[in-house]
Formats: structure tokens, sequence, C-alpha cells
């Protein structure tokens, strides 16, 4: 009962979809206000439809309903209840089941709370909406379907993969999809403005708070898949460059173009055309991305079953997609009024130089993640692209972008002065200056590139902590009037020096893991011990566990620094039956921003086991970083004020330098 | 029928929220437009001049700009007189009360399984409606023993049944647990040589031989231990030897021991049965004979494997018995063949290719 309504609800989201795609679009055309609403209330039922069906199945996955195909895949009935929850988008069914969800929840919003929406604008978008959402129904229950039953229900099921057996399981996909899926709504509104042919700063100011959402999930979600990768695998590596992990970066990249260059449009009612055609892409790159780990192209952790007409009706759907609207960008963008003047040296000139790194980076990744594949696809030839490759094309940009960060914001908007800006950021200039040489004169070893990063890591930090100074006053003002302007400085300007300092934060981190990390592999018996950066590790002993549904090697190090003891690190190897497979369990220790990192591998005959030790300095910066910019994401969100580009007049110019 | 009964409320759900904004009247809806956007960004410049965020020549230019906007979009917003059109309204309405039902029939009718229940563990533990069939009560006991690994009578009890199924490898774990937790004995050790042959296709393999020696040394008139040392001996090519021990299995063997009639066929196999007085010709050709007919029994079981594997690669057990049967046999060149064979079939699934790699390592077929 609940395995058959669950499967009906689905099928009901289909047929609500299809007409929110069509009667919406008519009642547009007629300027039909009760046509136009059919939008708002099918996309809320769809909402209701496939969370039904979305419940239904976690329901399945609890009860441990093996007369259903997808539980008895990959669930078993000891699993703790927990990943019993989370095995539901551990596969691939279920994962897709996950994406619609996610879909008809950013469409119920729209619908909600799309009051301050033109109606037409908004039956226009929920009808884009439902074409996406009638397109991965279809997908859903022709050639995954989550619901397909077995009549003869096996008495156990064949359990999840161990790995994905993580609290990350919990956390990232739903962070993943909620960035992947929030971007069709920009996707959604920039189809529709150019079917009504009208765009304007208005319309920036709708997306902004979508593409914002959508933003920070994904920077959530790529850290946290990082992180988990980094705990989980055993090699104590946090980004491989993987296509996978591609697949998510490049929607990353284009939506923080995105997010730049509708900040311009909303303020300046500029870059119209450009915003819209980066809306486009950044929600196609998060179709590519689904195609790519989807369909099975790529073999990795995320491609949880390998089948052809999976993957060619992705493929189908890519290509419609993309596509269609490329054509109609094609067809209609001359259409749109060209918007605002500025000139190169402004804010808005800096926003283009940041869209245009991006924009390149990504395109970069793009070359890196299809290339090998093109190549074995027609070639038969098989070829990796790895960290060399990224090192030499990605990081330079990435450098060149991160040096303009701090000027971007300091610029006036309209016309800048570029010496002004460059006189005010000189303390952050030699904030960094400084600590290039400290580092240099402190540290042995490493690339002579790692000190230059990490001052460039420190003059992005002191550039943003300048920004909130010179706008508070904070140096020439008396107190009072500081504190005054602080709280009136708006919440996005805290949110823009917060994303961008992260952004140096993760710098550093990545630097200092990479340049100066230690390792140490070998084979230890019980008592033996290992010295790694200035930590002793003494091996105390081996001892069996049984868990629920694995048996686990658990191997107890004493850890000390100096002759002082500090903690007990227990990394452990589960071996799970059903599966006949086994994961390692990485014990860490932080210290700081630093972490002390023990995996185990295969132990030998004589009661010895393989270690692998590293130190890693510094590393939690990477994913503090992360945070802190979705943290400036969420303060930019909740400033619900309208963003003005005051423009600095021509005229005036002369007559506000002393006051600066 | 209660779940028809939910389906046509579902249905009934779903044709209502596309109704309902049809049958409300198109009054003066609430809805946004441009211009109350442009008004908000005027009053924010106020209130941002106020504050002291922006100084006032910018604050005028930035009036100017937006005055400018907002004139040029209350210009063009196009006067939304709320027309109603009864004549698509109806068609909406049908295509929700007629179209809807029918793609959501027409789409689930093929799909799903309405006459099946759901099967939840809870009701399945109360052991209603499913016959308990030997697998299940396998899979129950194997939770049991999952949970308490040192239960020695259920491994006990658990790996015939598991030999029997054909899950040899399973078998031999469990034979191995059973000696583990109930302690030595010939029988035990025997049993678990047995399960060690079968997993290889029938070969008494060199760790199978070394678990009928310990069996042998525990109890040298162990029957299962004897007979398969001497099949290791016929296997070797010493036919004398294997004739010998059997033999004197069958002088110590019970009359009515039920294991008679194949040690006796076994005997006559390698040319020991009857008679001794043979020309050492006859002797040299029955053997050439015994040997082709044991290679074809072989070659016929590992046959049959390969074609199974090649209908389904996914087995990856099946693949490592089958190479170690082509080593066993002697062949390298077939072994190094199926190997690359099997690596083809599991290349899709990163897990399977693992195991399958670390089981041709430890049979030495390549690093």
């Amino acid at each position: 009962m609940i395995a058959e309504s669950g499967h009906y609800a689905l099928v009901l989201a289909l047929g609500l979809a299809l007409i929110q795609s069509t009667v919406p679009l008519i009642g547009a055309r007629l300027g039909d206000v009760a046509l136009m609403n059919v939008a708002r209330s099918t996309a809320l039922a769809q909402l209701l439809f496939v969370g039904a069906s979305f419940v239904a199945l976690v329901m399945l996955h609890v009860n441990s309903d093996f007369s259903v195909a997808n539980v008895y895949e990959n669930s078993h009935s000891m699993k703790p209840l927990l990943y019993k929850i989370t095995g539901v988008w551990g596969n691939h069914e279920g994962s897709m089941l996950l994406w619609v969800s996610i879909l008809a929840l950013f469409g119920g919003l729209v619908a909600s709370f799309g009051n301050n929406l033109p109606l037409s604008l908004r039956a226009h978008v929920l009808a884009v909406q439902a074409w996406i959402a009638s397109a991965f129904y279809l997908f859903i229950l022709v050639t995954s379907n989550p619901f397909l039953r077995i009549a003869n229900p096996p008495i156990e099921g064949r359990d999840l993969n161990p790995v994905l057996q993580d609290i990350g399981l919990a956390v990232h996909p739903p962070m993943l999809y909620l960035g992947y899926v929030g971007f069709s709504i920009s996707f959604s509104f920039a189809i529709a403005a150019l079917m009504e042919g009208r765009i304007d700063a208005a319309w920036a100011r709708w997306v902004r708070p979508w593409t914002l959402v959508a933003w920070i999930f994904l920077t959530l979600g790529i850290a946290m898949g990082s992180y988990w990768a980094y705990y989980e695998l055993g090699w104590g590596g946090w980004w491989f460059w993987d296509p996978v992990e591609n697949a998510s970066l490049m929607p990353w990249l284009a939506g923080t173009a995105l997010l730049h260059s509708a900040l311009v449009m909303e303020k300046r009612n500029a870059l119209k055309v450009w915003t819209i055609l980066l809306s486009i892409l950044t929600f196609s790159l998060s179709l590519l991305g689904t195609f790519l780990v989807r369909s099975g192209v790529i073999t990795s952790v995320h491609a949880f079953a390998t089948d052809p007409t999976r993957g060619v009706f992705i493929l189908l759907i890519l290509c419609l997609f993309i596509g269609g609207s490329l054509a109609l960008f094609a067809g209609r963008a001359t259409s749109l009024k060209q918007g605002g003047l500025f000139a190169p040296i402004s804010r808005e000139g800096a926003l283009v130089l940041n869209n245009l790194l991006l924009t390149v980076a990504c395109a970069v990744v793009l070359f890196g993640t299809l290339y090998p594949l093109a190549m074995e696809m027609l070639a038969d030839f098989k070829m990796s692209v790895g960290a060399p490759f990224y090192n030499l094309t990605f990081a330079p940009l990435f450098a060149m972008l991160l040096l303009a960060v701090p000027f971007g914001p300091m610029l006036a908007w309209k016309r800048g002065d570029l010496l002004g800006v460059t006189q005010r950021l000189l303390a952050a200039g030699v904030a960094g200056l400084v600590v290039i040489a400290i580092t240099w004169a402190w540290v042995r070893g490493g690339s002579a590139l790692a000190p230059l990063a990490i001052g460039l890591g420190v003059f992005v930090i002191a550039g943003a902590v300048t920004d909130i100074v010179e706008r508070t006053g904070l140096v020439r003002l008396p107190f009072a009037t500081v504190l005054h302007r602080a709280r009136g400085l708006p919440r996005s300007a805290w949110g823009t020096a917060f994303a961008h300092a992260g952004l140096g934060v993760a710098l550093i981190g990545i630097v200092c893991e990479t340049t100066w990390n230690s390792e140490y592999i070998a084979t230890m018996k019980p008592n033996d011990i290992a010295h790694v950066a200035g930590y002793d590790l003494k091996l105390d002993g081996l001892l069996q566990r049984q868990g629920p549904n694995y048996r686990e090697m658990i191997a107890e190090f004493k850890i000390s620094r100096d002759g002082e003891a500090l903690t007990v690190m227990a990394p452990s190897k589960r071996s799970f039956t059903t599966r006949g497979s086994s994961t390692t369990e990485a014990a860490l220790l932080t210290r700081g921003a630093s972490q002390l990192y023990v995996s185990l591998g295969d132990a030998t005959a004589e009661g010895a086991i393989a270690v692998r030790i590293y130190y890693k300095p510094m590393v939690l910066l990477i994913w503090w970083g992360p945070v802190l910019m979705a943290f400036g994401g969420v303060l930019s969100l909740s400033d619900r004020r309208l963003r003005v580009g005051a423009p600095k007049p021509a005229r005036a110019k002369q007559r506000l330098q002393p006051a600066e | 029928m209660t779940l028809w009964f939910v389906f046509a409320l579902m249905t009934v759900a779903a044709i209502f929220a596309v109704l309902w904004p049809l049958g409300r009247g198109s009054g003066a809806q609430d809805q946004g437009s441009e211009v109350a956007v442009y008004k908000d960004q005027l009053a924010e410049i106020e209130r941002d001049l106020a504050a002291g965020l922006i100084p006032a020549p910018e604050a005028e230019a930035a009036r100017v700009e937006i005055s400018r906007r907002l004139l040029a979009a209350a210009a063009s917003e196009p006067a939304m007189a709320p027309k109603s059109n009864l004549k698509w309204r109806r068609v909406a309405a049908a295509l929700a009360l007629a179209g809807l039902p029918l793609v959501a029939v027409a789409v689930y009718m093929p799909l799903g399984s309405p006459k099946l229940q759901d099967f939840p563990l809870a009701q399945r533990q109360r052991g209603s409606g499913m016959a308990q069939s030997l697998e299940n009560l396998v899979v129950q006991v194997e939770q049991h023993l999952e949970k308490n690994p040192t239960d020695g009578r259920g491994w006990n009890v658990l790996a015939p049944v598991l030999e029997r199924l054909g899950r040899f490898d399973d078998a031999v774990r469990a034979y191995r647990n059973s000696l583990t937790y109930n302690g030595e004995s010939a029988e035990r050790r025997s049993d678990l040589g047995e399960a060690i042959s079968a997993a290889a296709g029938g070969v008494v393999t060199a760790e199978a031989k070394t678990e009928f020696e310990r069996a042998h040394a525990l109890n040298a008139d162990d029957p299962k231990a004897n007979y398969f040392l001497g099949l290791a001996a016929e296997q070797d090519g010493r036919k004398g030897d294997a004739a010998t021990m059997w033999r004197a299995l069958l002088a110590k063997a019970p009359a009515d021991a039920p294991w008679r009639a194949l040690v006796q066929s076994s005997l006559a196999r390698v040319g020991g049965g009857t008679m001794p007085a043979l020309s050492d010709e006859t002797i040299a050709a029955s053997k050439d004979i015994a040997e082709g007919d044991r290679n074809a029994m072989v070659r016929g079981m590992v046959d049959r494997l390969a074609t199974r594997l090649k209908q389904n690669g996914d087995d990856v057990e099946g693949w490592l018995r089958l190479v170690r049967a082509y080593l066993v046999m002697g062949e390298r060149d077939k072994a190094m063949g199926a190997s690359a064979d099997a690596r083809q079939a599991v290349a899709g699934d990163a897990e399977r290719l693992r195991q399958l790699n670390e089981g041709l390592r430890t049979l030495g077929v390549d690093g």
C-alpha cells in the first residue's frame, strides 16, 4: 500500500507537471488570470505529491520492505536507522527521486513566496520549471523507477555500499542537489524573460535570492563532499580533479559568475544579456553534471549502476534543454534592450573581469573533464587529466582573480579611481608582503611559490577587512559614529566581506596542506612507535569489535608530543559481510586548524598492520573558507533591502577627493 | 480495495488543484511589478542617504537614473486589464477532469503492481504468509551468526547446508569457524577439505590436501580423509598409491557403510579393483584411459563453468574458481585468458574489480 501509493503519487505529479507546463503559458498569452494561477496551485500540488512519494520511499527503506526492488538492492534490515534513511538517496533511483523532490520544492517556494512577481512572469517561470520536472519524472518512471516490486520478496537485502554508510551521505547529496537544482530557478527566470521579451533590473532583483540560495547550498555541498572524501577514503586527499568533482565545480564557477553579474544587473541595469546567458549556462552545467554522474559514463563511487538506456535518456534531456534554451537565446537575445554604460575602470568593470576569469576557469575545467572522455570514446585512448594540468591552467587564473578581488568592492560604480583604491589597499598589500617575508624566513622546503600564495591569501583577507574599515570609517571617525555606521551598513556589504575573506582562508589552507604535509607509511607491530611532525604515535594493540552490520578491527594509538600524552586515536577497518567489502575509518586528531590523520591498511599474518599517518598543517582552513563564504551568502540573503548602485557623478569627482 | 480508494482520493485532490484557481474569479490580483521595484529602490536611496551611507551627490545621481527607469517601465507596462477567457478555462478544466486520470492510469498500470501487498520486516518476522524456504532459513541462521560469531553449533549446522546449496566458499568459511569455535576433530578437518576441493571444482588442491592430512593425523581411520587423500594421489598421477589407500579403506570399512560403492568405483577407475595380475602394457593403457576419463570429467565441469560465466559475468567467485581450475590443469594460457575476460566482465563495477584483482593476486596470476 505504501509502495503503490508512493508510485501513484509520482505518476500524478507527472500529470500535474504536464498541465503546469502548458495551461499557464496559454493563460499568459491570453492574459487570463485564472489560467495563469493554475501554475501556482499545480506547483504546490506537485510538491505535495512528490513529497508524499519521497516520504513513501523513506518509509519503505525504514521498514525494510524488500518487496521493493530498490530497498532490496540497497538496504539491509540490520543497518542503523540513520543509514536506512540516507540509503534512500544512496542509490541511483532514490537520488533521482530526491532530485525531483528538490525541484518540486523550489517550484513550490516560487509559487508560495512569489507574490512580488508580475503574474505573467510567475506563470512563465513555473511553466518552464514544469518542463524540466516532466522530463525528469518521465526519466524516473521509465528508466529508474524506485517503486518496482519483487513478487517473491527475499528475506534480506543486499546492503548499501559500505563507503556510503556514513553521516556524510545524510548531508552531502541533499546540499549538492539543493545547489544544482536551485539554479533551475534562475534558468527558468531566464527562459521566461526570453519568452516574454522583457528584462530589466527588477528581473535581477527577483532572481537574486534564488541564485544566492542555490549558490550557498552548492558551496556547502562541495565543501562537505570534499571533507567526506578526505576522511572516508583513507588517503587524506581532499580534491582529486575527478570528473565527478569537476561536475560540481563547474556550476559553482558559473554560478559565482552569475551571482556577480546579476548584481551589476540589479544595481546598474547593465550586463543584462550576459546575465541571461550565464543563467542558462549555469543550469546547463548542472544538467551536464547530472548526466556525467548518473549516466555511468564515469566509473566512480557516484555511479551506482550503469545502464545505457539511462545515459541515452539523460543525454536526450540534456540536448533538449541546453540546445533549446541556447537556440531561444540566440533568437531572442538581440531583441532585449541593452542596459547602462560604464567606464572600464569601475565596479562594473571589476565585475566583468571577475566574470571573465570565472568563465575562463570554468571552460578550463570543462575541457579537462570532457577531453579525456571524448578521447576515450572516439579514439579508444585512455588518459587522465589531473592536478598538473589544472596547476598550470586553473591556478594562475584563480591567482589573478584573487589579486583582483580586494579591488572590486572598493571601486565606485560607473567610474572608479584605481589609484585611489590602490592607496587605500596599501595596508592590506603590506600585510601580504610581511607575511610572505615571514613565511620565507620561517619555513624550510616546499615550493617557492607557496609563501607568495599565502601572502596572496592574506592580501585577500586584509582587503576584505579594509573594505569594512573604510565603509564604517573605523580609523578616522569617533567610535560611536563607527558603531552607528556599522549597524547601518547593509548586511550584503558584510556578506561580501565574509565571502571574499573565505576565499583567502581557503587558499591559505590549500597551500599549507599541499606544501608542508608530512606522511609516514609503514607496517607497525604492537608497541611500535611512529614519529610524525613532532608527534609520537605508539600502536597499543589491535582489537576486534562487532558493529550492527559489520565487524571491525580497531588499532589503538597513544599519541604524545614531547613526552606529554595527548589522547588515544582509534582508526579501524570495517568489513561488511553482505557486500563482502571493507572500508577504512580514519581517525582524526584536530589541533587548531591542523590535523593528524591515521588510517589502516591490511593486516599481515604476524599481527602487524600497514598504517598510513599524515600530518596536515592548516588543513581545516580549506573547509572553513567555504563555510565563511556560505555565511557571507546567508548574510547577503538575509538583507531584504533593494540594491542600488549609486553611480559616481563625473562632475563631483574633484569635490569628493579630499573627503576620502 | 483500500488501495484503489486511496488512488481515487489522490486523483481527486490533484484534479482539485487544477480546478480551484479556475473556479475563482479573476478579480484584482496581488502582484508585483517593475514599477513597484523602482519605487522601492527610490525609497532605499533616501534611507541610505539618511544613514550617511552614500554622499548626497551620488544619491542624487542614482535618483535621476532610477527615475528614468521608472518612467520607462511605467510607459511600457502592459495595460493588464484582467481578461477572462471562458473557452480556454473550460478546456483546462476538461484537461484536468479527463486528461489527468487518463495519463495517471495509462502510466501507472504498466509499471505498478497494485495487487502486491507491502512486506515490511516486522510482518515478515512473524512468518505469516511466506513459506520458510531453505534460503530464508539460511539467511536467518547467517544473521544470527553475524551477531554471535562464536556460536560453534550454529556454524556446524550452517556449513553442510551451504555446501549443498553450492555456496562452497561460504561453506569453507563456515567450516573454518566451526573448527575455531568447536575445536579440532578429524571429521571437521576433512569436511573443510571437502568444501575446499568442491570450491576448486573437484580438484583436491594443496590447501585441501593439508586439511585431509591433518584429519588423517588426528584419526588415521577417518574414511573421508582417507578417500580424499587417495583422490589426491590419483590426481597427482600416483595411481598405485591411490589404489593402496582405497583398498585399505575398504578393508576396514563396515559392510553397510554408505560410501562403499563410491570407493569401489574409484578403485575400479584406477585399475586396482579386481586383479593385480595384469601385464605392464595393460596397466599402462588403463592408466591412460583413466587419465583421459578423469580429465574429461574435470574438463566438462570447467567448460560448464566457463559457459555460465560467459552468460553472466558478475560472479567474481566463479571467475576465480575458473582461473584456479585452469591453473591446476596446468593451462596457464587459458588461465590468463580467463582472467582477462573476467576483468572485462566486471570492469563496470569498481568494487568487484577490486575483489577480482585481489583474488587473482592470491592465485599468482599477474599482479
